[in-house]
Protein backbone atom coordinates (compact mmCIF):
# COMPACT_ATOMS: atom_id res chain seq x y z
CA UNK A 1 0.00 0.00 0.00
CA UNK A 2 2.70 2.32 1.15
CA UNK A 3 4.55 1.88 -2.27
CA UNK A 4 0.67 2.59 -4.04
CA UNK A 5 0.88 6.00 -2.20
CA UNK A 6 3.94 7.24 -3.34
CA UNK A 7 3.83 6.15 -6.93
CA UNK A 8 0.80 8.05 -6.79
CA UNK A 9 2.52 11.42 -5.02
CA UNK A 10 4.99 10.91 -7.85
CA UNK A 11 2.66 10.86 -10.81
CA UNK A 12 1.40 13.17 -8.78
CA UNK A 13 4.52 15.85 -8.86
CA UNK A 14 4.90 14.98 -12.87
CA UNK A 15 1.45 15.91 -13.79
CA UNK A 16 2.26 19.51 -11.47
CA UNK A 17 5.42 20.02 -14.14
CA UNK A 18 3.85 19.01 -16.93
CA UNK A 19 0.89 21.04 -16.26
CA UNK A 20 3.21 24.24 -15.96
CA UNK A 21 4.87 22.96 -18.99
CA UNK A 22 1.58 23.10 -21.21
CA UNK A 23 0.89 26.71 -19.86
CA UNK A 24 3.29 27.89 -22.36
CA UNK A 25 1.27 27.86 -25.15
CA UNK A 26 -2.54 29.27 -25.27
CA UNK A 27 -3.70 25.77 -27.47
CA UNK A 28 -2.15 23.57 -24.73
CA UNK A 29 -3.05 25.09 -21.77
CA UNK A 30 -6.21 23.86 -20.90
CA UNK A 31 -5.20 19.95 -21.18
CA UNK A 32 -2.05 21.55 -19.11
CA UNK A 33 -4.81 22.17 -16.35
CA UNK A 34 -6.51 19.25 -16.58
CA UNK A 35 -3.37 17.50 -15.79
CA UNK A 36 -2.35 19.05 -13.24
CA UNK A 37 -6.05 18.77 -11.84
CA UNK A 38 -5.88 14.88 -12.53
CA UNK A 39 -2.78 15.07 -10.50
CA UNK A 40 -4.06 16.96 -7.64
CA UNK A 41 -7.10 14.49 -7.44
CA UNK A 42 -4.95 11.49 -7.27
CA UNK A 43 -2.34 13.04 -4.81
CA UNK A 44 -5.56 13.51 -2.56
CA UNK A 45 -7.69 10.58 -3.34
CA UNK A 46 -4.19 7.89 -2.48
CA UNK A 47 -3.88 10.03 1.24
CA UNK A 48 -7.40 9.50 1.47
CA UNK A 49 -7.34 5.82 1.11
CA UNK A 50 -4.42 5.40 3.21
CA UNK A 51 -6.99 6.76 5.75
CA UNK A 52 -9.62 4.88 5.70
CA UNK A 53 -7.03 1.43 5.47
CA UNK A 54 -5.45 2.34 8.81
CA UNK A 55 -7.79 2.65 12.09
CA UNK A 56 -8.66 6.17 12.09
CA UNK A 57 -11.82 6.83 14.26
CA UNK A 58 -15.30 7.26 12.11
CA UNK A 59 -15.60 11.12 13.53
CA UNK A 60 -12.62 12.23 11.82
CA UNK A 61 -13.29 10.93 8.66
CA UNK A 62 -17.13 12.14 8.46
CA UNK A 63 -15.23 15.51 9.32
CA UNK A 64 -12.95 15.34 6.50
CA UNK A 65 -15.33 14.08 3.99
CA UNK A 66 -18.35 16.56 4.91
CA UNK A 67 -15.56 19.39 4.35
CA UNK A 68 -14.06 18.51 1.01
CA UNK A 69 -18.08 17.74 -0.34
CA UNK A 70 -18.40 21.63 0.87
CA UNK A 71 -15.12 22.89 -0.19
CA UNK A 72 -15.45 21.39 -3.61
CA UNK A 73 -18.85 22.78 -4.08
CA UNK A 74 -18.35 26.34 -2.80
CA UNK A 75 -15.45 26.53 -5.00
CA UNK A 76 -17.41 25.31 -8.18
CA UNK A 77 -19.31 28.25 -7.15
CA UNK A 78 -17.17 30.75 -6.56
CA UNK A 79 -15.22 30.34 -9.41
CA UNK A 80 -18.35 29.77 -12.12
CA UNK A 81 -19.63 33.27 -10.84
CA UNK A 82 -16.73 35.53 -11.21
CA UNK A 83 -16.79 38.48 -13.53
CA UNK A 84 -13.60 38.34 -15.61
CA UNK A 85 -12.73 42.19 -13.95
CA UNK A 86 -13.12 40.42 -10.44
CA UNK A 87 -10.54 37.85 -11.06
CA UNK A 88 -7.52 39.39 -9.31
CA UNK A 89 -10.20 39.69 -6.15
CA UNK A 90 -10.81 35.93 -6.86
CA UNK A 91 -7.31 34.46 -7.13
CA UNK A 92 -6.10 36.65 -3.92
CA UNK A 93 -8.94 35.04 -1.99
CA UNK A 94 -8.23 31.66 -3.11
CA UNK A 95 -4.56 32.59 -2.24
CA UNK A 96 -5.69 32.95 1.03
CA UNK A 97 -7.53 29.74 1.52
CA UNK A 98 -4.30 27.83 0.44
CA UNK A 99 -2.29 30.15 3.12
CA UNK A 100 -5.15 29.50 5.60
CA UNK A 101 -4.62 26.29 5.66
CA UNK A 102 -0.97 26.37 5.86
CA UNK A 103 -1.56 28.40 9.02
CA UNK A 104 -4.26 25.65 10.40
CA UNK A 105 -2.23 22.63 9.83
CA UNK A 106 0.84 24.05 11.82
CA UNK A 107 -1.52 24.45 14.90
CA UNK A 108 -3.00 20.68 14.38
CA UNK A 109 0.11 19.38 13.67
CA UNK A 110 2.11 20.77 16.55
CA UNK A 111 -0.43 18.87 19.18
CA UNK A 112 0.32 15.30 17.52
CA UNK A 113 3.96 15.54 17.15
CA UNK A 114 5.84 14.12 19.89
CA UNK A 115 7.47 17.15 21.22
CA UNK A 116 10.31 15.45 23.23
CA UNK A 117 11.70 13.43 20.53
CA UNK A 118 11.29 15.70 17.53
CA UNK A 119 14.19 17.37 16.17
CA UNK A 120 15.08 21.10 16.22
CA UNK A 121 14.99 21.74 12.60
CA UNK A 122 11.76 19.91 11.72
CA UNK A 123 10.02 22.38 15.11
CA UNK A 124 11.27 24.91 12.96
CA UNK A 125 9.93 23.85 9.16
CA UNK A 126 6.70 23.71 11.03
CA UNK A 127 6.96 27.12 12.45
CA UNK A 128 8.60 28.27 9.53
CA UNK A 129 5.14 26.63 7.29
CA UNK A 130 3.02 28.39 10.12
CA UNK A 131 4.09 32.33 10.00
CA UNK A 132 3.71 31.97 6.12
CA UNK A 133 0.83 30.72 5.76
CA UNK A 134 -0.99 32.97 8.49
CA UNK A 135 0.71 36.15 6.85
CA UNK A 136 -0.67 34.91 3.52
CA UNK A 137 -4.22 34.03 4.76
CA UNK A 138 -4.52 37.91 6.09
CA UNK A 139 -2.35 39.65 3.72
CA UNK A 140 -4.51 37.93 0.75
CA UNK A 141 -7.58 38.92 2.73
CA UNK A 142 -6.49 42.41 2.92
CA UNK A 143 -5.51 42.49 -0.78
CA UNK A 144 -9.21 41.21 -2.06
CA UNK A 145 -10.87 43.82 0.36
CA UNK A 146 -7.99 46.56 -1.53
CA UNK A 147 -8.92 45.22 -5.16
CA UNK A 148 -12.89 45.62 -3.91
CA UNK A 149 -12.31 48.77 -3.18
CA UNK A 150 -12.93 48.30 0.24
CA UNK A 151 -10.25 48.88 2.05
CA UNK A 152 -8.27 51.69 1.07
CA UNK A 153 -4.72 52.62 1.40
CA UNK A 154 -3.16 53.53 4.33
CA UNK A 155 0.17 54.64 4.80
CA UNK A 156 0.62 55.92 8.12
CA UNK A 157 3.65 56.23 10.23
CA UNK A 158 2.00 53.86 12.78
CA UNK A 159 1.02 50.84 10.43
CA UNK A 160 4.27 51.21 8.76
CA UNK A 161 6.26 51.26 11.84
CA UNK A 162 4.17 48.45 13.41
CA UNK A 163 4.30 46.45 10.82
CA UNK A 164 8.15 46.70 10.93
CA UNK A 165 8.45 45.77 14.47
CA UNK A 166 5.97 43.06 14.18
CA UNK A 167 8.60 41.78 11.14
CA UNK A 168 10.83 41.97 13.07
CA UNK A 169 9.20 40.25 16.54
CA UNK A 170 8.85 37.50 14.02
CA UNK A 171 12.56 36.80 13.31
CA UNK A 172 13.92 37.46 16.90
CA UNK A 173 10.93 35.30 19.04
CA UNK A 174 11.83 32.39 17.55
CA UNK A 175 15.03 32.52 18.09
CA UNK A 176 14.99 34.03 21.42
CA UNK A 177 12.54 30.62 22.13
CA UNK A 178 14.82 28.22 20.82
CA UNK A 179 17.92 29.23 23.32
CA UNK A 180 15.25 28.87 25.64
CA UNK A 181 14.88 32.42 26.92
CA UNK A 182 10.96 32.72 26.84
CA UNK A 183 9.27 30.16 29.08
CA UNK A 184 6.31 28.62 27.69
CA UNK A 185 5.43 25.54 25.83
CA UNK A 186 6.01 25.01 21.97
CA UNK A 187 2.47 24.74 21.02
CA UNK A 188 1.85 28.17 22.80
CA UNK A 189 4.94 29.47 21.65
CA UNK A 190 2.78 28.68 18.11
CA UNK A 191 -0.26 30.10 18.51
CA UNK A 192 0.97 33.29 19.60
CA UNK A 193 3.48 33.48 16.56
CA UNK A 194 0.35 33.01 14.41
CA UNK A 195 -1.42 36.14 15.79
CA UNK A 196 1.65 37.71 15.38
CA UNK A 197 2.14 36.94 11.93
CA UNK A 198 -1.74 37.09 10.86
CA UNK A 199 -1.28 41.04 12.25
CA UNK A 200 1.93 41.52 10.55
CA UNK A 201 -0.12 40.19 7.22
CA UNK A 202 -2.75 42.55 7.42
CA UNK A 203 -0.08 45.54 8.18
CA UNK A 204 2.23 45.02 5.58
CA UNK A 205 -0.32 44.99 3.04
CA UNK A 206 -2.28 48.00 4.13
CA UNK A 207 0.25 50.26 3.02
CA UNK A 208 0.57 49.24 -0.72
CA UNK A 209 -0.67 51.67 -3.37
CA UNK A 210 -3.98 50.12 -5.66
CA UNK A 211 -1.07 50.47 -8.77
CA UNK A 212 1.31 48.26 -6.74
CA UNK A 213 -1.65 45.36 -6.24
CA UNK A 214 -0.17 42.78 -9.68
CA UNK A 215 2.95 42.96 -7.35
CA UNK A 216 1.51 42.37 -4.03
CA UNK A 217 -0.76 39.23 -5.54
CA UNK A 218 2.36 37.90 -6.87
CA UNK A 219 3.99 38.26 -3.97
CA UNK A 220 1.55 36.76 -1.38
CA UNK A 221 1.02 33.61 -4.45
CA UNK A 222 4.46 32.72 -3.69
CA UNK A 223 4.34 33.03 0.23
CA UNK A 224 1.55 30.17 0.13
CA UNK A 225 3.66 28.16 -1.98
CA UNK A 226 6.82 28.45 0.30
CA UNK A 227 4.38 27.31 3.04
CA UNK A 228 3.29 24.55 1.31
CA UNK A 229 7.16 23.45 0.88
CA UNK A 230 7.55 23.57 4.53
CA UNK A 231 4.47 21.75 5.52
CA UNK A 232 5.89 19.44 2.67
CA UNK A 233 9.10 19.27 4.39
CA UNK A 234 7.57 18.37 7.50
CA UNK A 235 6.21 15.34 6.57
CA UNK A 236 8.81 14.19 3.93
CA UNK A 237 6.12 14.66 0.95
CA UNK A 238 7.35 14.98 -2.25
CA UNK A 239 4.15 16.05 -3.80
CA UNK A 240 3.96 19.08 -1.61
CA UNK A 241 7.34 19.89 -1.65
CA UNK A 242 7.19 20.20 -5.60
CA UNK A 243 3.64 21.62 -5.35
CA UNK A 244 4.93 24.44 -2.75
CA UNK A 245 8.36 25.00 -4.59
CA UNK A 246 6.64 25.33 -8.62
CA UNK A 247 4.35 27.58 -6.96
CA UNK A 248 6.63 29.75 -5.18
CA UNK A 249 8.67 30.05 -8.02
CA UNK A 250 5.84 31.26 -10.58
CA UNK A 251 5.06 34.06 -7.41
CA UNK A 252 8.50 35.25 -7.62
CA UNK A 253 9.11 35.24 -11.57
CA UNK A 254 6.32 37.38 -12.05
CA UNK A 255 6.53 39.35 -9.15
CA UNK A 256 9.83 40.28 -10.61
CA UNK A 257 9.30 40.57 -13.76
CA UNK A 258 5.71 43.14 -12.38
CA UNK A 259 8.57 45.29 -10.62
CA UNK A 260 10.28 45.29 -13.55
CA UNK A 261 7.59 46.85 -15.83
CA UNK A 262 6.63 49.05 -13.43
CA UNK A 263 10.50 50.10 -13.05
CA UNK A 264 9.58 49.75 -9.12
CA UNK A 265 12.39 47.86 -6.64
CA UNK A 266 10.32 45.18 -4.67
CA UNK A 267 11.52 47.50 -1.41
CA UNK A 268 9.85 50.52 -2.63
CA UNK A 269 6.53 48.68 -3.51
CA UNK A 270 6.67 47.14 -0.16
CA UNK A 271 7.59 50.06 2.02
CA UNK A 272 4.86 51.55 -0.04
CA UNK A 273 7.13 54.87 -1.28
CA UNK A 274 6.61 56.59 -4.56
CA UNK A 275 9.09 58.96 -5.84
CA UNK A 276 6.89 62.10 -6.98
CA UNK A 277 6.73 64.02 -10.24
CA UNK A 278 8.67 67.07 -10.40
CA UNK A 279 5.92 70.04 -9.68
CA UNK A 280 3.50 71.48 -12.00
CA UNK A 281 6.05 74.65 -12.48
CA UNK A 282 8.67 72.94 -13.89
CA UNK A 283 6.02 71.33 -16.72
CA UNK A 284 6.46 72.81 -19.89
CA UNK A 285 3.42 73.98 -22.09
CA UNK A 286 2.04 71.47 -24.10
CA UNK A 287 0.33 72.28 -27.83
CA UNK A 288 -2.00 69.66 -27.49
CA UNK A 289 -4.64 68.94 -30.57
CA UNK A 290 -7.94 67.63 -29.82
CA UNK A 291 -9.45 65.00 -32.23
CA UNK A 292 -13.43 64.22 -32.54
CA UNK A 293 -15.15 61.04 -33.05
CA UNK A 294 -15.68 61.28 -36.64
CA UNK A 295 -12.44 62.41 -37.58
CA UNK A 296 -11.01 59.45 -35.46
CA UNK A 297 -13.60 57.31 -37.61
CA UNK A 298 -12.21 58.57 -40.31
CA UNK A 299 -8.60 57.96 -39.33
CA UNK A 300 -9.27 54.53 -38.64
CA UNK A 301 -11.32 53.73 -41.44
CA UNK A 302 -8.35 54.46 -44.18
CA UNK A 303 -6.46 52.23 -41.59
CA UNK A 304 -4.58 49.14 -43.27
CA UNK A 305 -2.94 48.34 -39.24
CA UNK A 306 -4.06 49.66 -36.32
CA UNK A 307 -3.27 48.71 -33.09
CA UNK A 308 -5.15 48.93 -29.77
CA UNK A 309 -2.89 49.82 -26.69
CA UNK A 310 -5.39 48.99 -23.75
CA UNK A 311 -5.13 50.15 -19.70
CA UNK A 312 -6.59 49.08 -17.00
CA UNK A 313 -9.39 52.41 -17.60
CA UNK A 314 -10.68 50.24 -20.41
CA UNK A 315 -11.23 47.69 -17.96
CA UNK A 316 -12.73 50.30 -15.35
CA UNK A 317 -15.02 51.71 -18.05
CA UNK A 318 -16.37 47.87 -18.91
CA UNK A 319 -15.19 48.78 -22.54
CA UNK A 320 -13.34 45.80 -23.41
CA UNK A 321 -16.90 43.97 -24.99
CA UNK A 322 -17.35 47.08 -27.40
CA UNK A 323 -13.87 47.47 -28.19
CA UNK A 324 -14.11 44.01 -29.20
CA UNK A 325 -17.11 44.87 -31.55
CA UNK A 326 -15.23 48.16 -33.07
CA UNK A 327 -12.33 45.36 -33.86
CA UNK A 328 -14.94 43.14 -35.77
CA UNK A 329 -16.11 45.96 -37.27
CA UNK A 330 -12.71 46.91 -38.99
CA UNK A 331 -11.52 43.68 -39.36
CA UNK A 332 -14.64 43.44 -42.08
CA UNK A 333 -12.79 46.33 -43.80
CA UNK A 334 -9.92 44.44 -44.20
CA UNK A 335 -7.88 46.26 -41.40
CA UNK A 336 -5.78 44.16 -39.21
CA UNK A 337 -5.93 45.18 -35.89
CA UNK A 338 -3.47 44.49 -33.10
CA UNK A 339 -4.15 44.69 -29.33
CA UNK A 340 -0.77 45.63 -27.98
CA UNK A 341 -0.37 44.87 -24.37
CA UNK A 342 2.24 45.74 -21.58
CA UNK A 343 3.04 43.78 -18.72
CA UNK A 344 1.50 46.04 -16.17
CA UNK A 345 -1.93 46.55 -17.94
CA UNK A 346 -4.71 45.36 -15.36
CA UNK A 347 -4.70 44.89 -11.30
CA UNK A 348 -2.46 41.08 -11.78
CA UNK A 349 -0.42 39.85 -14.44
CA UNK A 350 -1.62 39.28 -17.89
CA UNK A 351 -5.33 40.10 -16.70
CA UNK A 352 -5.71 42.29 -19.80
CA UNK A 353 -5.31 39.42 -21.56
CA UNK A 354 -7.85 37.74 -20.00
CA UNK A 355 -10.54 40.45 -20.40
CA UNK A 356 -9.76 40.96 -23.73
CA UNK A 357 -10.32 36.86 -24.55
CA UNK A 358 -13.57 37.03 -22.90
CA UNK A 359 -14.65 40.02 -25.13
CA UNK A 360 -13.68 37.42 -28.13
CA UNK A 361 -10.46 39.05 -29.27
CA UNK A 362 -8.50 36.01 -30.74
CA UNK A 363 -4.91 35.34 -29.08
CA UNK A 364 -2.89 35.39 -32.16
CA UNK A 365 -4.27 39.84 -32.25
CA UNK A 366 -2.42 39.80 -28.42
CA UNK A 367 0.66 41.28 -28.96
CA UNK A 368 3.68 41.49 -26.24
CA UNK A 369 5.13 44.72 -25.65
CA UNK A 370 8.23 43.93 -27.25
CA UNK A 371 6.57 42.80 -30.58
CA UNK A 372 4.59 45.92 -30.84
CA UNK A 373 7.16 48.06 -30.00
CA UNK A 374 9.47 45.86 -33.46
CA UNK A 375 6.56 46.80 -35.71
CA UNK A 376 5.30 50.13 -34.16
CA UNK A 377 6.43 52.23 -37.36
CA UNK A 378 3.85 50.17 -39.46
CA UNK A 379 1.22 50.94 -37.87
CA UNK A 380 -1.30 53.60 -39.17
CA UNK A 381 -3.34 54.31 -35.87
CA UNK A 382 -2.63 53.72 -32.57
CA UNK A 383 -5.41 53.77 -30.60
CA UNK A 384 -4.57 54.15 -26.48
CA UNK A 385 -7.43 53.61 -24.80
CA UNK A 386 -7.29 54.08 -20.21
CA UNK A 387 -3.27 53.85 -20.41
CA UNK A 388 -1.02 56.68 -20.06
CA UNK A 389 2.02 56.12 -18.08
CA UNK A 390 2.77 52.93 -19.94
CA UNK A 391 3.01 55.17 -23.37
CA UNK A 392 5.13 58.11 -21.28
CA UNK A 393 8.00 58.54 -24.10
CA UNK A 394 9.79 60.70 -21.11
CA UNK A 395 10.33 56.98 -19.23
CA UNK A 396 13.07 56.70 -22.91
CA UNK A 397 14.58 59.91 -22.63
CA UNK A 398 13.62 62.36 -20.09
CA UNK A 399 16.30 60.97 -16.79
CA UNK A 400 14.37 63.30 -14.71
CA UNK A 401 11.18 61.87 -15.23
CA UNK A 402 9.64 59.46 -12.29
CA UNK A 403 8.95 57.06 -14.78
CA UNK A 404 12.44 57.25 -16.45
CA UNK A 405 13.68 53.46 -17.27
CA UNK A 406 10.03 51.80 -17.44
CA UNK A 407 9.68 50.04 -20.33
CA UNK A 408 7.06 51.51 -22.57
CA UNK A 409 4.82 51.05 -25.48
CA UNK A 410 6.26 53.31 -28.17
CA UNK A 411 3.12 54.69 -29.83
CA UNK A 412 4.99 58.02 -30.74
CA UNK A 413 7.08 55.53 -33.34
CA UNK A 414 3.84 55.13 -35.52
CA UNK A 415 2.26 57.27 -38.08
CA UNK A 416 -0.56 58.57 -36.17
CA UNK A 417 -1.85 58.47 -32.43
CA UNK A 418 -5.34 58.78 -30.98
CA UNK A 419 -5.31 58.31 -27.19
CA UNK A 420 -8.59 58.44 -25.58
CA UNK A 421 -8.90 60.14 -22.07
CA UNK A 422 -11.71 61.24 -19.66
CA UNK A 423 -9.89 64.72 -18.67
CA UNK A 424 -6.56 66.22 -18.59
CA UNK A 425 -5.57 64.50 -15.26
CA UNK A 426 -2.54 62.67 -14.86
CA UNK A 427 -1.88 58.86 -14.75
CA UNK A 428 -0.78 56.98 -11.70
CA UNK A 429 3.01 58.38 -11.88
CA UNK A 430 1.72 61.77 -11.67
CA UNK A 431 3.60 63.10 -14.41
CA UNK A 432 2.97 64.70 -17.62
CA UNK A 433 2.59 62.52 -20.54
CA UNK A 434 5.05 64.36 -23.25
CA UNK A 435 3.27 62.18 -25.77
CA UNK A 436 0.53 64.77 -25.70
CA UNK A 437 2.46 66.79 -26.94
CA UNK A 438 3.82 65.37 -30.14
CA UNK A 439 2.90 66.65 -33.69
CA UNK A 440 1.18 63.29 -34.45
CA UNK A 441 -0.49 62.57 -31.08
CA UNK A 442 -3.85 63.69 -30.66
CA UNK A 443 -6.43 63.41 -27.52
CA UNK A 444 -10.07 62.47 -27.80
CA UNK A 445 -12.18 62.94 -24.82
CA UNK A 446 -14.74 61.80 -23.12
CA UNK A 447 -15.77 58.19 -21.54
CA UNK A 448 -13.52 55.35 -22.96
CA UNK A 449 -17.06 53.30 -23.22
CA UNK A 450 -19.32 56.12 -24.42
CA UNK A 451 -16.86 56.91 -27.42
CA UNK A 452 -15.95 53.68 -28.21
CA UNK A 453 -19.64 53.34 -29.05
CA UNK A 454 -19.94 56.28 -30.67
CA UNK A 455 -16.69 55.14 -32.67
CA UNK A 456 -18.70 51.79 -33.75
CA UNK A 457 -21.47 53.99 -34.85
CA UNK A 458 -19.77 56.30 -36.60
CA UNK A 459 -18.05 53.11 -38.61
CA UNK A 460 -21.06 51.40 -39.57
CA UNK A 461 -22.32 54.04 -41.70
CA UNK A 462 -18.81 55.40 -43.38
CA UNK B 1 23.30 17.70 11.88
CA UNK B 2 20.89 14.68 12.25
CA UNK B 3 18.72 16.97 10.63
CA UNK B 4 20.44 17.33 7.75
CA UNK B 5 21.34 13.66 7.38
CA UNK B 6 17.78 12.86 7.93
CA UNK B 7 16.74 15.12 5.25
CA UNK B 8 19.65 15.57 2.67
CA UNK B 9 17.87 13.89 0.60
CA UNK B 10 14.37 16.68 0.43
CA UNK B 11 17.11 19.38 -0.10
CA UNK B 12 18.47 17.41 -3.14
CA UNK B 13 14.73 17.69 -4.84
CA UNK B 14 13.82 21.01 -3.39
CA UNK B 15 16.76 22.37 -5.26
CA UNK B 16 15.99 20.25 -8.57
CA UNK B 17 12.37 21.95 -8.01
CA UNK B 18 13.53 25.48 -8.08
CA UNK B 19 15.52 25.04 -10.98
CA UNK B 20 12.57 22.75 -12.73
CA UNK B 21 10.06 25.05 -11.56
CA UNK B 22 11.71 28.56 -13.06
CA UNK B 23 12.88 27.32 -16.23
CA UNK B 24 9.42 25.66 -16.84
CA UNK B 25 7.60 29.11 -15.51
CA UNK B 26 9.66 31.59 -17.65
CA UNK B 27 8.77 30.04 -20.81
CA UNK B 28 4.82 31.09 -20.09
CA UNK B 29 4.27 33.76 -22.45
CA UNK B 30 2.68 37.19 -20.39
CA UNK B 31 -0.60 36.26 -22.40
CA UNK B 32 -0.82 33.75 -19.48
CA UNK B 33 -0.03 35.16 -17.04
CA UNK B 34 -3.39 35.16 -14.91
CA UNK B 35 -4.58 31.37 -15.63
CA UNK B 36 -0.53 30.65 -14.70
CA UNK B 37 -0.98 32.53 -11.35
CA UNK B 38 -4.55 30.97 -10.75
CA UNK B 39 -3.48 27.69 -11.88
CA UNK B 40 -0.50 27.64 -9.83
CA UNK B 41 -2.21 29.17 -6.86
CA UNK B 42 -4.80 25.41 -7.21
CA UNK B 43 -1.44 23.55 -7.16
CA UNK B 44 -0.22 25.46 -3.88
CA UNK B 45 -3.78 23.85 -2.71
CA UNK B 46 -1.55 20.54 -1.98
CA UNK B 47 -1.36 21.27 1.00
CA UNK B 48 -4.11 19.59 1.38
CA UNK B 49 -2.98 16.12 1.62
CA UNK B 50 -0.65 17.29 4.60
CA UNK B 51 -3.81 18.66 6.19
CA UNK B 52 -5.69 14.91 5.64
CA UNK B 53 -2.40 13.39 6.72
CA UNK B 54 -2.64 15.19 9.97
CA UNK B 55 -6.33 14.66 10.25
CA UNK B 56 -5.22 10.64 10.66
CA UNK B 57 -4.05 11.26 13.93
CA UNK B 58 -6.25 13.51 15.68
CA UNK B 59 -7.79 11.67 18.62
CA UNK B 60 -11.73 11.55 18.22
CA UNK B 61 -12.20 13.52 21.86
CA UNK B 62 -10.20 16.55 20.85
CA UNK B 63 -12.52 18.61 19.17
CA UNK B 64 -10.82 21.80 19.08
CA UNK B 65 -7.98 20.38 17.19
CA UNK B 66 -10.58 18.02 15.30
CA UNK B 67 -12.23 21.36 14.13
CA UNK B 68 -9.32 23.37 12.95
CA UNK B 69 -8.53 20.26 11.20
CA UNK B 70 -11.48 20.35 9.23
CA UNK B 71 -11.54 24.09 8.66
CA UNK B 72 -7.86 23.51 7.45
CA UNK B 73 -9.65 20.55 5.42
CA UNK B 74 -12.01 22.86 3.90
CA UNK B 75 -9.90 25.73 2.91
CA UNK B 76 -7.74 23.39 1.22
CA UNK B 77 -10.58 22.06 -0.94
CA UNK B 78 -11.47 25.53 -1.43
CA UNK B 79 -8.31 26.28 -2.60
CA UNK B 80 -7.65 23.54 -5.07
CA UNK B 81 -11.29 23.03 -6.44
CA UNK B 82 -11.93 26.39 -6.96
CA UNK B 83 -8.68 27.41 -8.26
CA UNK B 84 -8.63 24.71 -11.29
CA UNK B 85 -11.93 25.40 -12.01
CA UNK B 86 -11.78 29.31 -12.31
CA UNK B 87 -8.22 28.39 -14.45
CA UNK B 88 -10.59 26.13 -16.53
CA UNK B 89 -13.00 29.03 -16.92
CA UNK B 90 -10.53 31.40 -18.09
CA UNK B 91 -8.60 29.21 -20.54
CA UNK B 92 -12.00 28.15 -22.16
CA UNK B 93 -12.11 31.53 -23.44
CA UNK B 94 -8.62 31.32 -24.84
CA UNK B 95 -9.46 28.37 -26.71
CA UNK B 96 -13.00 29.05 -28.39
CA UNK B 97 -10.74 31.19 -31.15
CA UNK B 98 -10.77 29.92 -34.76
Amino acid sequence: MHAVIEVGYLIATVSFIGGLKFMSSPKNAKSGNLLAAIGMVLAVCLTFIAAVSETVPYLNLIIMLLAIAIGTVIGKRLSSKVEMTGMPQLVSLFNATGGGCAMLLGLVEVNQMNLATALLGNKILLMAGLVTGAIALTGSIIAERKLAGKVKDNRSKTVIISARLLLTSLMVLPVLFFIGVIPISFPVFLYVLAVIAMTYGVLFVLPIGGADMPVVISLLNSITGIATAFAGFVYGNKAMIAGGIFVGAAGILLTLLMCKAMNRSLMKVLAGTFKKGKNAADEQEQDIKEISISETALALSFAQKIAIVPGYGLAVAQAQHICGQLQQLLEKRNAQVDYIIHPVAGRMPGHMNVLLAEANVAYARLKEMDEGNENMPQYDTVLVIGANDVVNPAAENNPDSPVYGMPIIRAHQSKQVVVMKRSMGKGYAGVQNELFGFDNCSILFGDAKASLQELVNQLKLI
Amino acid sequence: MEFLNQHIEEIYFVIFCVFIGIEVIANVPAILHTPLMSGANAISGVILVGAIIVMLRVPADDYLNLTLGGIAVFLGTLNISGGFFVTGRMLKMFNSKK
